[in-house]
Order: C-alpha cells, then structure tokens, then sequence
C-alpha cells in the first residue's frame, strides 16, 4: 500500500515539474481539418521539442461543441491556454467584454502584424483601444459557385445582381430547372441571408447595421427580406433537410445552377468529388457583391489565467508568421490572413481569392461570427424561422431590431 | 437503537451526495433562474459573474416575450409529441402483445425483434430514421420496388401546421380542459357516491368554466394574434420515438396478460362473454396498472426528449424543436444562462406533475399494505 502511495506521490510531483513543459491548444479542428492543425503543431514542436503539445480537439462543425465546453471549462476557471474562435465579435462580445482575454496589441507591434494583415482585418479584431486574437486564415463568405458547362447548356450567364438573378431564375424555370438555386438546412440560409443583404445594403450599410446605427427595422433593411424572400422561392423546398455539402452535390449533379456558399466548398468540390476549380467548376462573388470580401477567419486567443503562458505566445507568434499560415492554409482550404504570403503553395481558387483579399473591402461575416455577438447570432437563427414560416419581412425585421435591443448591439 | 445508528451511517455518504448534487443543485438552478445572468454580455461570462435578483422576469418573458415565441411553440410542440407518442406507444404496444399473447410460431423470435429497438440509443434510432425520411429517399422511395410512384411526403422538411390556434387563447383552453375533467372526476364522485369530493369538484369546475367562457376570452397575454399549432414535421420524430419504444410497451403489456389467471378468463367464457367483451371488461381493466406504469415512463421519456430530435432534425430547425433543446441553444449558445436555467425549472415542474402523483400514490398503497 505504501509503496502505491510513494509512486503516485512520485508521479504527481513529476508531473508539477514537467508543467512548465506544456501547452493545451484547445479548437474543433478534427476530421478533415485535423491535418492542416497537426501540420502547424508539427511546426510548432521543431520550433519548441521541449514542450508537450496537447491538442485538445471537441469535434462538431463550426464548433457546435466545443464552444459549449469551453463555456463550461472557463466558468470554471480552468481555461486553456489558447483556443482556437472566430475572429471579430464572437470573440469580443463573449471573452473579451468578460475581461477573459489578454491584449495582443504589443504582440502585433512586436511582430509587425499591423503591416501584415489588412487593415480591415485588424478593425474587426480590435475593441476599446485592444487587438485580442490573431487570425490564422481568413474564408469568404459571399462566393457563388456554378457549373460553367452546364450554364452554357442552359445558355445563361452567373448573375451579377439580384435582380439579374431572379430574372435568370425565372428563364431557368422556365427550361424545365424547378430549383435553379440549392440550400442546405437553417445555418446555410442565413448564410445566403447574409450575401442578399451585403448586396441590399452594401458595405457601408452592411456595417452600420452592426454598430447600430442603422435599425434593422428601416425601410433598407425590410427590403433585404422583400429580396430574400424572392431568392427562397428560386430553391428547393427540401432544403431543411439538407447538409450543405448535400446543397453543392445538386449544383454539380445539375439539379440546380447555383449555390451561394462559403469557399470551404472549393476544398469539397475539388478534394472530394474531384473536379478541376476554374474550368470543371467556377465561381464569382455573389450577385451585386463584386468588390467586397466578406470574410470570415478562425484565431487563436490569450485567455487571462492561463497554465502555460510563455507558451501560448510563442504558439500564437507562429500562427501569425508566414510559415506559420503558409503550412496551415493550404491544407485546410483557406488562405493566409497576411498580405504577403506565398501563391505558389494555394491552388487556383485560393490564388483567385488571395487576389482579391488584397484588392477588396473587407467586411465581416454575421453567420460566422465576425460581426456580431454571440447573443445575437443565436437568436437570429429564431428571426430567420420567424421569416420562413410566415414569409413576412416586417415580422421577420420587427423580431431581428428586439433582439437587437436586446442584446445592445453595437454598444 | 445500534441498528438504527449503523443504517444512518450507511446511508449518510448517498444522502449527503444526493443532497449536494441534486437538490443543492435544483436549489442553485432555480436561484439562477431569477437572476439576470446573461442579460449583459460583459457579465455573462465573466471569471465572478455578479447575479442581480429579477424574481419572475425570465419566466414572464418566455411566455409573453416577443423574441421568444419560438420557445411558445417548443412547449407546443412537446405537448404534440408527448401525447402522440404516448398513445402511439401503448397503442401498439398492446396490439403487439395481444398478438404475441396468442402464441403465433416463432414468437420468441419476433418477441426480440420488437424488443429490438429498445436496445439502441436515441441518438442511434434518430441517425437512422433521418436517412429513412430523406425526402427523396429512403420510405418516400419504398413504393418504387411494387413498380409504384415514389411517396413525396416532406417528412422533416415541412413547415407546415394543423391545428393552429392563437396563443392568447391559451388561458381559455387551459381552464376549458381543466374544468372538463373536473367535471369527469365530478362525474365518478357522484357514481361512487362520495358527497364531499363531488360537492368540491363541481364547485371549482363550474367556476372554471364559468371563468372560461367570461373573463378567459378576453384575456390576452399578447397584445397581437400568434398562431401556434402541430407542425407536421414532427410527424416523423413521433414515428422513430414510437419505433424504439412500442417494444417495451409490449413486454409491458405481454408480462401482464400472461399474468392474468386463467380462471377469471375461464368465469367470463362460462358466463357467455364474447372475445370482445372479454377483453373490454376483464383484461384491459386488469392491465390498467400496467398502462399507469408504461405512461409514467414513456411520459417522463418524452418531456425530457432532446437527444432524439438533436439527431433528426439538428438544434437550428424550429418546427421539431421542443424546450430542452431551446434551452440548449439559449443556454450554450446564446450565453442566456438565466434564460436557460428558467426552461430547466419549467420542464422539471413538468415532469414533477407526471411523477409526483404516481409516487404519492404508490407510497399511499405501500403504507395500506
């Protein structure tokens, strides 16, 4: 018995004093996104051998769950020592007005990220005077993606605004195509949501929504469901019940033309069914949105307390470097939040998307966390049913401003 | 005395456990209730959240709030669900068991077979039926093997509802059911003869209905009209929950009219009854603690339903969505702890009413013994 106690006292004490060893990098990243993570850790631990990485994944698309137990393991204060959330106010309206996270900006200044990153970028990540994440790599959330042969079949051409659209739509239609537009289950509509209103708006109007200044409930913003409703009866009907890898498989079989879609779908459509980007499958931004970068990224955060916290900076400093990003992006389908990274290593959507990330306005993403927080963001999956199930934009706009006020957007 | 002493000891570890872990934490849920954390953002999630006392605020809101009306429509919802998939159970439940009782060939072997899906979890079963009621395959597509058209029921996907009525007649309908059964509970005093109990539920009935059709009309919780009602899309969900659970009914039941002794069988036939009667008369009213038994657990399974519509329908989709689920998303998702805690309460006073007076019954039986 004694001789038990003597090793688990031995183990114990071992174990304090390898502590200092450690870094818990706690993200979602399983699955097909586990390889572009354990690539950076790879990386991580030529950089620091003596460290005991421990990759704390909880699976579950868009961090379902594991945002539900970094919710638990923070309320019960054991944070991790870095984790791995959207960029922009998912981030701020959740830790970083709960005081939770320490500030980059020194880190930024230090590595010359202000340089690095576009400017926009850095907007979305700062709050009251802070910089409070680094953002490993950066989506788009406004693409369209089409089938350029079978458009050419059709004998129409991607619309390039809304009102184009719905006029393709009806040709369409009328040639026999019932669904000419393909959706996926709640979260893919408000992400086509989120690209009407982006062209309703526009960029200027699409933030001021966001720091209120703008009232959800104008005239401009009723008009965004007028559209929107049109564009829902361009698509299928089963949408509910579909994935939105079951949305991009109707445009590639050619049971619809379109797909408005985050441009994780260029991975799906060239990884796993094997088409060639540019020439099997094309794209453009979505209708009446050229010129606007709606992006989305995934960051990595300082939480206050945490175990390890040498560490953790050094995980966060190779995170923001271009070797860094430039190991990342490639496998993970996404590009390099940094202005100068390398475009030899991307494919060809990724080469077109790097383009336009220099050239663009950037502007953040509702759905995926960017703009506003996360009280909202929840609740306005409720507004977009309000919407679907009585097709009335001024309930839909009356529900989105309650809430709103609700949850002091913008304050 | 030292008996006494030793039988506390023993148990004192589990009632000190219980007293923490659950009712402590019954006690700190409701507390959290009243609070209003969550309300502000920079207080949800702080290291030392500073709770404020709101008292009733939470509850009102998810009752009368504008936002959430889909938490309205969760609590429809389940009512649909629960009550479908309880009689749907039973139903078949019995059926089955008077098939089995019957003693057809191969009867432990279909014995299993029903009892099957009892085995796997809801998560498994909900995996499972959703691939089944894919709208373009699955049973829709079923018919296409007999050289027929394919079904194009949407299942899942519908949004479609029957039975709508205007939330503001919530009151209305509430005191209309209560007092009907008032009277029924009215009724059966006056068969069984007890004065006092007819005298005291004819009184308070009449005064509900009474109350109903005068002041119940009027009363509006909304200011504006807001239809709820059952959303077909549940359909679906109570045909897998009916599929996992009818078995267990008919072990139920089966253990039951295996129980039942031959010579009450035997007296009915001699006195004339027909298979009919018999069953009407005799063995149902004999099964009938069975189906008090069966209610209470499928009753308390589908008021705390969740994993299986987790798995069907997913948390985003309204029209399956049922309180727990609400208040996942308010809770975990929406950072409304306060919010969230006050659904916990509700469904708890929920399942209480369905377990409580089965217990208070049972205990009353045991204490007559």
């Amino acid at each position: 018995m004694r001789k038990w106690f003597l090793a688990i006292g031995v183990a114990l004490g071992l174990s304090a004093l390898a502590q200092t060893g450690k870094l818990e990098i706690f993200s979602w990243w399983a699955g097909d996104e586990g390889p572009a993570l354990e690539a950076l850790i790879r990386l991580y631990k030529q950089r620091y051998p003596g460290v005991e990485v421990i990759n704390a994944t909880v699976t579950g698309g868009a961090g379902v769950n594991a945002k539900a137990v970094l919710k638990t393991r923070m309320l019960g204060g054991d944070p991790p020592d870095t984790f791995q959330v959207h960029a922009g106010q998912e981030l701020i309206g959740t830790w970083v007005v709960a005081e939770r996270m320490e500030d980059l900006t020194s880190l930024f200044r230090q590595e010359g990220w202000l340089q690095a990153f576009p400017k926009g970028l850095v907007d979305l990540l700062s709050y009251k005077g802070g910089i409070w994440s680094v953002p490993v790599n950066i989506h788009r959330s406004n693409v369209m993606w089409y089938i350029p042969a079978k458009l050419k079949e059709w004998g129409v051409t991607p619309p390039k605004t809304w009102a184009e659209f719905l006029a393709t739509c009806q040709t369409l239609k009328r040639k026999g195509l019932e669904a000419p537009l393909a959706l996926g289950e709640n979260w893919t509509q408000q992400h086509l949501w989120e690209s009407v209103a982006l062209a309703t708006l526009g960029a200027d109007g699409w933030n001021n929504l966001w720091s209120g200044k703008l009232k959800f409930t104008d005239p401009k913003v009723v008009a965004v469901w007028e559209t929107f409703g049109k564009v829902l009866d361009c698509a299928n009907k089963d949408a509910a019940g579909l994935s939105w890898q079951q949305a991009v498989d109707r445009v590639v079989q050619g049971k619809a033309a379109f797909n408005i879609m985050g441009d994780w779908a260029a991975g799906y459509i060239s990884t796993t069914l094997k088409l060639k980007p540019g020439t099997d499958f094309a794209w453009a931004p979505s209708p009446g949105t050229s010129g606007i970068f709606m992006m989305l990224s995934d960051s990595f955060g300082l939480p206050k307390g945490a175990k390890n916290r040498q560490n953790a900076i050094n995980w966060l400093k190779l995170v923001g470097s271009k070797e860094g990003q430039d190991t990342f992006n490639p496998l993970k389908g996404s590009i390099a939040a940094r202005l100068d990274s390398d475009p030899a290593k991307y494919n060809a959507y990724g080469q077109s998307a790097m383009k336009d990330w220099k050239s663009n306005r950037i502007v953040g993403s509702l759905v995926h966390g960017a703009v506003a927080p996360e009280s909202f963001m929840s609740q306005f999956g409720t507004v977009m049913e309000i919407f679907l199930q009585s097709r009335n934009p001024q309930a839909a706009a009356n529900a989105a401003q309650a809430i709103a006020n609700q949850v002091g957007l913008g304050r | 005395m030292r008996d006494r002493i030793t039988a506390f000891l023993v148990l004192l570890p589990s009632l000190a456990a219980v007293a923490i872990f659950v009712y402590g934490f019954i006690g700190q849920n409701l507390w959290v209730s009243l609070t209003d954390w969550g309300k502000n953002p920079a207080q949800a999630l702080a290291l030392r959240p500073e709770l404020h006392f709101v008292g009733l605020e939470n509850y009102l809101e998810l009752f009368t709030g504008f936002v959430d009306v889909r938490f309205r429509q969760s609590v429809v919802n389940l009512i649909f669900f629960t009550l479908f998939f309880m009689g749907g159970s039973l139903g078949l439940g019995l059926l089955l068991a008077m098939a089995l009782d019957r003693g057809p060939k191969g009867e432990g072997f279909f014995r299993t077979v029903f009892l099957f899906p009892m085995a796997l979890s809801f998560v498994v079963t909900g995996t499972i039926w959703r691939w089944l009621l894919q709208p373009q395959g699955g049973v829709n597509v079923l018919p296409t093997l007999f050289g027929l058209p394919p079904f194009h029921f949407p299942w899942l996907t519908t949004r479609q509802q029957t039975w709508v009525f205007d939330w503001n007649q919530l009151p209305f309908y509430t005191a209309l059911a209560v007092g009907l059964t008032l009277l029924y509970v009215a009724w059966k005093a006056h068969r069984e003869g007890e004065r006092k109990r007819l005298f005291w539920s004819l009184l308070s009935s009449g005064v509900l209905l009474v109350w109903a059709f005068t002041l119940g009309r009027t009363t509006h919780l909304l200011p504006y009209p807001e239809p709820h009602g059952f959303s077909l899309a549940l359909v679906g969900v109570i045909l897998a929950a009916v599929w996992q659970m009818s078995g267990y009914t008919m072990a139920l039941y089966l253990a039951g009219l295996r129980g039942i002794p031959v010579e009450v069988l035997e007296a009915a036939k001699v006195d004339g009854a027909s298979e009919w009667q018999t069953y009407r008369h005799v063995i149902l009213p004999l099964l009938a603690p069975i189906t008090l038994s069966a209610m209470i657990v499928l009753g308390h399974i589908a008021l705390k339903i969740f994993d299986l519509i987790f798995a069907m329908a997913g948390l985003d989709y309204a029209p399956t969505d049922v309180p727990a689920i609400y208040m996942y998303l308010l809770a975990f998702r929406g950072n409304q702890f306060a919010k969230g805690a006050a659904i916990g309460i509700l469904l708890l006073l929920l399942v209480a009413l369905v377990v409580i007076p089965y217990l208070v019954s049972q205990l009353r039986k045991e204490v007559r013994r």
